[in-house]
């Protein structure tokens, strides 16, 4: 990818689970401090490459990797997974704040990794709803329950609480499917702002979306055996523009997926 | 060319039969409504007739004094039974300050551990199954079992004698699976996506479960110790054999006492004071209606403030 850094590089990399293989063999390399969106048709295994960033995937029984994923030149099986999960944050399809107060779901991660002065955290609470674009609807209801909010806010104070943590990536996983159409433009228009200084990589079911919000988009498909494999990978409007794969064109045109 | 029924006459014809059986179905519909609608009544008036029996009949014996008095035995059955309101309550705190722990203990690692520790080794995965299949066999055994194990291991071996102590750890060993199969309910029933998104912000499982999943199970998880409140206080025969049948209030963990219930049924077939049997009883019910109000609303409370319905 040009000269730009890369901030995850993945080689050759497979996923099994159990003996049904799910991703195969993946090299690419994402580069640092963009957007990088992830489409393709249903079951092509995007999710479960995204996944695979964060070691979300250990926590399914009986699931196996071959090949390796780079973290900044560092392969992830060799950094501990819990140090891994602070540096490379998850957003979920489905909104999932904790029933507890705004301010505790923000809190949350920070008191985890031992942090108790209060007003530490008071600071970084609003300050992560302020990049969350949250602060200003939520800064009078701190102490109310994070379940109380909408679908779009909840989503909002969910990436709240991921940047409280201070990740160096933020994965999302289809971030906007659950959300009515202005709550999804609302987090596109933060996933924007977020690309300053974090890296970014969204799996996405919504072309537009990856066409709007992406710098770079991976194509993933399934093969015949089920296992999805990467087509095309490139800057986003080269990939929607002139893809060099007719499978991309026949998706991106909507002739199947 | 014979003619052929036309399609107008034969859609008529369905929309006929249609109707038809419409009236059939909405006929066997009442049929069962009204079959419902009786087993529920049925039910509910059973219920009723019971407590409002042993309640009229209490009441004509309940008095203060009854209440702020002990039972004086004899055949007569003399005196109150202020030391037997008491008694349980001491065997409440006792039973529910040794199994909670444990129960929850045992529901945790079932649910959260026991599946990896399962994959890694056969012993261990079939030390697991033992365990569940004991807890499920456990949660059936009649009371009487546990108290003669209590009598047998606590009572005797341990020379504990009939005492609070026996009582509280044979009451216990009752209640254990009780609350560790609730426990396990409720913890099933936090979903997968808070577990996630906790450890996807770098926690540990540890941290995972005591800072999401316990208190997301805790509504359900009260649920089992109400349960189990309700079974110590309503137990008769464990105490029976564990606890003796001493008048007196218990002063230390050693001393022998006597539960309402107990009391009740010592009334009832030692003594000629039917009567003042059927006023304890009513005190009985009383208490059991009381402790699940008040724990019904604090757990709901609780839960209400949890999902974020009231401030």
């Amino acid at each position: 990818m040009e000269s730009m850094g890369t901030k995850i590089k993945a080689q050759d990399f497979s996923v099994f689970y159990g003996d049904f293989q799910a991703l195969r063999d993946i090299t690419v390399d994402i580069p640092i401090h963009h957007i990088t969106s992830i489409i393709g048709p249903s079951g092509c295994g995007k999710s479960t490459f995204l996944r695979a960033f964060n070691r979300m995937n250990d926590l399914i029984p009986n699931t196996s990797n071959q090949g390796q994923i780079f973290l900044d030149d560092q392969d992830l099986s060799g950094i501990d997974v819990v140090e891994l999960r602070q540096r490379v944050g998850m957003v979920f399809q489905r909104p999932n704040p904790f029933p507890k107060t705004i301010f505790d779901n923000v809190a949350y991660g920070p008191r985890a990794h031992g942090l108790r002065d209060r007003a530490k955290l008071a600071e970084i609470v609003e300050r992560s709803l302020r990049d969350a674009a949250l602060w200003d609807e939520a800064k009078d209801d701190l102490d109310k329950s994070g379940l109380a909010l909408s679908g779009g806010q909840q989503q909002r104070l969910c990436i709240a609480r991921a940047l409280a943590v201070e990740p160096e990536v933020i994965l999302m996983d289809e971030p906007a499917s659950a959300l009515d159409p202005i709550a999804t433009l609302r987090i596109e228009e933060l996933i924007q702002t977020l690309k300053k200084n974090y890296t970014i990589v969204i799996v996405t079911h919504n072309m537009q979306q990856a066409a709007r919000v992406s710098d770079y988009t991976m194509f993933f498909n399934m093969a015949e055996d089920r296992a999805g494999y990467l087509v095309e990978y490139g800057p986003t409007k080269e990939i929607f523009t002139r893809p060099q794969e007719k499978l991309t064109e026949d998706y991106i045109t909507g002739r199947f997926g | 060319m014979s003619a052929p029924v036309s399609e107008v006459q034969l859609e008529r014809r369905t929309a006929q039969q249609a109707s038809g059986d419409l009236a059939r179905r909405k006929f066997s519909q009442r049929v069962a409504f009204a079959f419902f609608w009786l087993a529920g009544f049925l039910a509910v008036a059973a219920l009723i007739w019971i407590i409002g029996y042993v309640m009229v009949q209490g009441l004509k014996i309940i008095n203060l004094e009854f209440l702020t008095t002990r039972p004086a035995g004899g055949v007569s059955g003399e005196g109150g039974i202020s030391t037997t309101i008491v008694t349980p309550l001491y065997l409440v705190v006792l039973t529910i300050a040794i199994a909670t722990p444990l129960g929850v203990g045992a529901a945790v690692y079932l649910v959260e551990y026991a599946g990896e520790a399962q994959r890694e080794s056969r012993l261990v995965s079939y030390i697991i199954t033992v365990a569940r299949t004991g807890i499920e066999i456990l949660a059936g055994v009649p009371s009487i079992i546990f108290g003669l194990f209590g009598f047998a291991l606590f009572v005797s071996a341990l020379k504990l004698k009939f005492s609070l102590l026996s009582a509280g750890l044979s009451g216990a060993c009752l209640i254990l699976p009780v609350i560790i199969r609730t426990s396990e309910e409720a913890l099933l029933a936090v979903p997968r996506s808070y577990r996630e998104g906790s450890l996807a912000l770098g926690t540990t499982k540890w941290q995972t479960v005591v800072s999401v999943v316990l208190p997301a199970a805790t509504p359900g998880i009260i649920t089992g110790v109400v349960l189990s409140v309700g079974r110590i206080v309503a137990e008769t025969a464990i105490f029976w054999v564990t606890l003796g049948g001493s008048y007196r209030l218990p002063t230390s963990l050693l001393s022998s006492g006597r539960s309402m219930a107990l009391h009740v049924y010592m009334l009832a077939s030692e003594t000629r004071a039917f009567d003042k049997a059927m006023g304890t009883a009513a005190i009985l019910i009383t208490t059991i209606i009381v402790l699940n109000l008040i724990i019904n609303y604090t757990s709901r409370r609780f839960a209400a403030r949890m999902m974020g319905r009231n401030r």
